[in-house]
């Protein structure tokens, strides 16, 4: 461990107590990366505060001896955002997971940032609510962590991310000093900080309170589940939906290859010979979701549909949603290791992508399986390869790349939710200029002058470029443990 | 003051750009502050220019769209140069996406023209008549459907600016779904200018719904916890109201005003229910109520801005009437009881600045999240007076802010003083 870290120590342990710190080499190994484990670094120390007062302190000490910290919260994230540095404190806030108040009349949680996402839905729900943002990881993943990646999930399409969710933020700074910005009130004065602080990866403090909205619960779901031949078809009848001013809460998509692995892990029972599967998903009052349910059903045939399923109870919504839900995990069964990508296009131009990652896939001998939130045009290929076979790993990260290169060239995004963190620190410049970087830098300047809080992530440094994108074999360690999907 | 001889020298500091010139009038002035020089970019790249030579110069400037909202937030410490963003306009609407880009300087009502054409909208309502795009985001104001969609910061998905140094930045995108980069749009959103000039603002986009009805209920006897209790009942129900807007006339009793959208098929029963529920002799129209989505009152009354919890409303709507009352002014108020944000309009006297100034001062007084404010430094009590609490206590994060605006606008070029807490 470096000096300045082990100096730090007792001081440390002053602050969180002797529990709170871990300075043992084996325990510490355990917070080596997030969800995307290509990425890994032992941290130098991990602690674990159980409040504000805690955060504040460990952050001043850093800042006192110009030590870098990286916020940590289940560790879910898929961009090595919590990435840890062996020079570093690992700012953990598994501890802080108290929910302080659920306000029905105000229509809000007050939570720390420990606090599990699903964990606030469970405690809205007797009063008719839920916490509308639902990434994958929901059951496990942390409302900090949640924004730090300004977290999306399946039915951000109608509802948002993160971002329009959080009221209200205490934030420790990278300086130590404790700020609140916004709460239950709305518009309060000055600057948005609250909107540069969500999905800003931990480079500008740690939230240690958050209030956000909570959403009534909605008086109906629908989902209906619609058989094509291809991906076009199912692409035609996406646009035809959309074109008719339907807002569905959620559209997915699944290729022949991402069907056929869901069906060896889950047999979710797909309908056979499916080459695309689109999922769609309308809530609201019972009137509009039964007047858009007939008018998605009828689209779906005239785009060619062979066969239609629709399910308005939680059990059969819940078997439509397993295939998709288990595809990332179910890839693992079939093939020895793969690459998850997240790009968007426009949706408009999904078709056309599709087709040119069908064609980098013959090219390059590589199989690409695709899921895809197809609404809004957030694409994750799964890059499948054989890690045992000579120069395998080196073509699939070609592909993928590839096919950000393809996001970038439709004018979309390299990454539509799961962030930029170190994986992708290197492709923003091919999606942002030297002066729109500039200006981000300057944001983050103006919280953290000493360049001490998660350096190295969301922003290129020369340090950096040339490492390849992260490569994963089998199933994802939180799947495994049976603690979360992923998407 | 624009003399002529101070024309001519800005001219050669700034006629390189490209931007048309004139000299600066009284019809330009911010607050009293009247430009030097008035400059018309015809482009981005010309505003850019402009904005490198007047950093040069070290000369201020100030943007203007159309000029309805110009002394939004507080006065300009300075004004050397105002730059109207009237030809930085032109829509890019990519229909399939349901996303559009739109030039700062394009008027609302020619966007809400072009997108409709398409059966499309920005869920945006220009609050203030005649406002472009450009100025609906630097100030930030949403009227009623903020309910369901959310504030215009939360439509924005992409914005292109010049910072104060000429250069241009874009964050954000052309997708809704895109987390790469600090979200910079949600920074200008509201930022008055002061952190750069908008050029153009990438919005998502609605579908226009197939119907709509408003219903309309007047809530008596007319005390402040029963508007607002009703209008937090609507929020519960299942009847997801595009907007819940109360309208509180100087004389006459308050309504609530409430708007639902959606199939044609449900609709009705909708608004039904909605009256049901209000419990009053509902109406139920297809068409907005008068002044719907407008600031209260006359365009010369003093104007003040409460943004309350929901259940913190019905007391600061009680202090503000109290002291009306007790000051013998007339109050009328209007604004979102879903959201929680009101604008209250009083006729314009010396007792009214009194009561004003009072309320004020009661509001900030009381502990809570909640924010009274005079939002317009036009409408504001003048002169100041020795009561008013200074424009620079209370705000959380000011520290931050002044730190974001050092770092954006080193040398205090872009708009200096004009947001919260002088920044």
């Amino acid at each position: 461990m470096p000096e300045p870290v082990r100096a730090l120590i007792p001081r440390l342990r002053a602050i969180c107590g002797d529990d709170g710190v871990i300075t043992d080499t084996a325990q510490r190994r355990t917070y080596e990366s997030d969800a995307l484990t290509y990425h890994a670094a032992v941290p130098g120390v991990v602690v674990l505060p159980t409040g504000t007062e805690q955060v504040a302190a460990v952050v001043r000490l850093c800042a006192e001896h110009g030590v870098p910290f990286v916020p940590r919260g289940a560790g879910t994230g898929l961009s090595a955002g919590a990435l840890p540095r062996d020079d570093g404190v690992l700012v953990t806030t598994s501890r802080m997971r108290r929910i302080h108040e659920i306000d029905i009349d105000n229509a809000c949680a007050v939570v720390e940032p420990g606090v599990a996402n699903l964990d606030i839905t469970r405690a809205a729900a007797p009063h008719g609510y839920y916490y509308a943002p639902d990434p994958s990881s929901q059951q496990v993943c942390s409302v900090g962590g949640n924004v730090a990646e300004n977290s999306g999930g399946a039915h951000c399409l109608k509802y948002g991310f993160t971002a329009n969710h959080v009221l209200g933020l205490e934030v420790v700074t990278p300086g130590g000093e404790v700020v609140r910005l916004g709460g239950k009130a709305p518009e309060a004065p000055g600057y948005d900080l609250i909107g540069a602080f969500v999905g800003s990866e931990g480079t500008l403090g740690i939230a240690t309170e958050i209030t956000v909205r909570l959403t009534r619960a909605p008086e109906r779901v629908s989902t209906v589940l619609a058989a094509f031949a291809t991906t076009d078809a199912g692409g035609a009848a996406v646009s035809a939906i959309i074109a008719a001013g339907v807002l569905p809460s959620a559209v997915e998509m699944m290729d022949a290859l991402s069907i056929e692995a869901a069906e060896q892990a889950v047999a979710c029972g797909y309908p056979k010979g499916a080459g695309a599967v689109l999922i769609v998903e309308l809530d609201g009052p019972a009137s509009d979701v039964e007047a858009y349910a007939a008018v998605v059903e009828r689209l779906c045939r005239e785009a060619g549909a062979f066969e239609i399923r629709a399910a308005d109870d939680p059990d059969e919504r819940a078997r439509i949603w397993k295939g998709r839900k288990s595809a990332f995990a179910a890839v693992g069964r079939i093939s020895p290791a793969y690459i998850v990508q997240d790009g968007v296009v426009p949706r408009t131009a999904l078709p056309d992508v599709l087709r040119r990652i069908a064609e980098l896939s013959a090219r390059s001998g590589i199989r690409v399986a695709n899921v895809f939130h197809a609404g809004d045009g957030n694409l994750h290929p799964l890059v499948l390869f054989d890690d045992a076979e000579p120069g395998a790993a080196e073509r699939a990260a070609e592909v993928s790349g590839a096919i950000l290169d393809l996001c970038i060239e439709h004018g979309g995004s390299i990454t539509g939710e799961h962030g930029v963190g170190v994986d992708k620190a290197c492709h923003m410049p091919a999606m942002f200029g030297p002066s729109d970087l500039d200006a981000f830098d300057r944001l983050r300047r103006a919280f953290d002058p000493q360049g001490i809080a998660n350096p190295e992530k969301l922003l290129p440094t020369p340090r950096l470029c040339g490492e390849r994108p992260a490569v994963r074999k089998g199933e994802h360690p939180l799947v495994a443990e049976g603690a979360g999907d992923v998407f | 003051m624009g003399s002529r001889r101070d024309a001519e020298a800005l001219v050669d500091a700034l006629g390189a750009s490209g931007a048309a010139l004139r000299p600066g009038g009284e019809e330009d002035a911010v607050g009293g502050c009247v430009p030097r020089i008035v400059a018309v970019p015809p482009d981005p790249g010309a505003a850019a220019a402009l904005m490198a030579a007047a950093a040069r110069h070290r000369l201020v400037t100030v943007a203007r769209g159309h000029g309805t909202k110009p002394v939004w937030g507080g006065v300009p410490e300075r004004c050397d140069v105002l730059i109207d963003t009237g030809r930085l306009n032109g829509v890019d609407h990519a229909t399939g996406d349901l996303v559009v880009r739109v030039g700062a300087g394009t008027p609302m009502a020619e966007l809400e023209a072009e997108l409709a054409k398409a059966g499309q909208r920005l869920s945006v309502d220009a609050v203030v008549a005649g406002s472009t795009v450009g100025g609906v985001v630097a100030t930030g104001l949403s009227g009623p459907l903020r309910l369901l969609h959310g504030p215009v910061r939360d439509l924005v998905i992409g914005m292109t600016t010049v910072l104060a140094d000429g250069a241009t930045a874009s964050s954000g995108g052309r997708v809704v779904k895109n987390v790469a980069g600090y979200d910079l749009g949600k920074l200008h959103t509201g930022a008055l200018g002061t952190l750069g000039l908008i050029t153009s603002v990438t919005f998502r986009l609605h579908p226009v719904p197939p119907a709509r009805r408003f219903v309309r209920v007047s809530v008596e006897p007319g005390d402040s916890a029963a508007v607002c209790d009703a209008a937090r009942a609507l929020r519960a129900s299942q009847l997801v109201p595009s907007a819940i807007e109360l309208d509180w006339p100087v004389d006459g009793p308050p309504e609530l005003q409430v708007l639902v959208e959606g199939a044609e098929s449900g609709v009705g029963r909708r608004a039904a229910a909605a009256a049901a529920l209000l419990g009053g002799r509902a109406g139920v129209g297809t068409e907005p109520p008068e002044g719907w989505g407008e600031l209260p009152g006359a365009p010369d009354d003093l104007l003040l801005k409460l943004a309350y919890p929901l259940t913190g409303l019905p007391e600061a709507l009680d202090v503000l009437r109290s002291a009306a009352a007790d000051a013998g002014v007339g109050v009328a108020v209007r604004g979102s009881a879903g959201t929680g944000i009101m604008y209250a309009a009083l006729p314009r006297s010396a007792a009214a600045e009194e009561a004003a100034v009072d309320a004020v001062s009661r509001l900030r007084a009381a502990p809570g999240d909640g924010r009274a404010s005079f939002p317009d430094a036009a409408r504001a009590p003048r002169p100041r007076h020795p009561h008013l609490p200074g424009a620079r206590d209370e705000i959380p994060g000011l520290a931050l802010m002044r730190a974001v605006k050092d770092r954006f606008d080193p040398h205090h070029l872009l708009s200096p003083g004009r947001i919260a807490g002088g920044v």
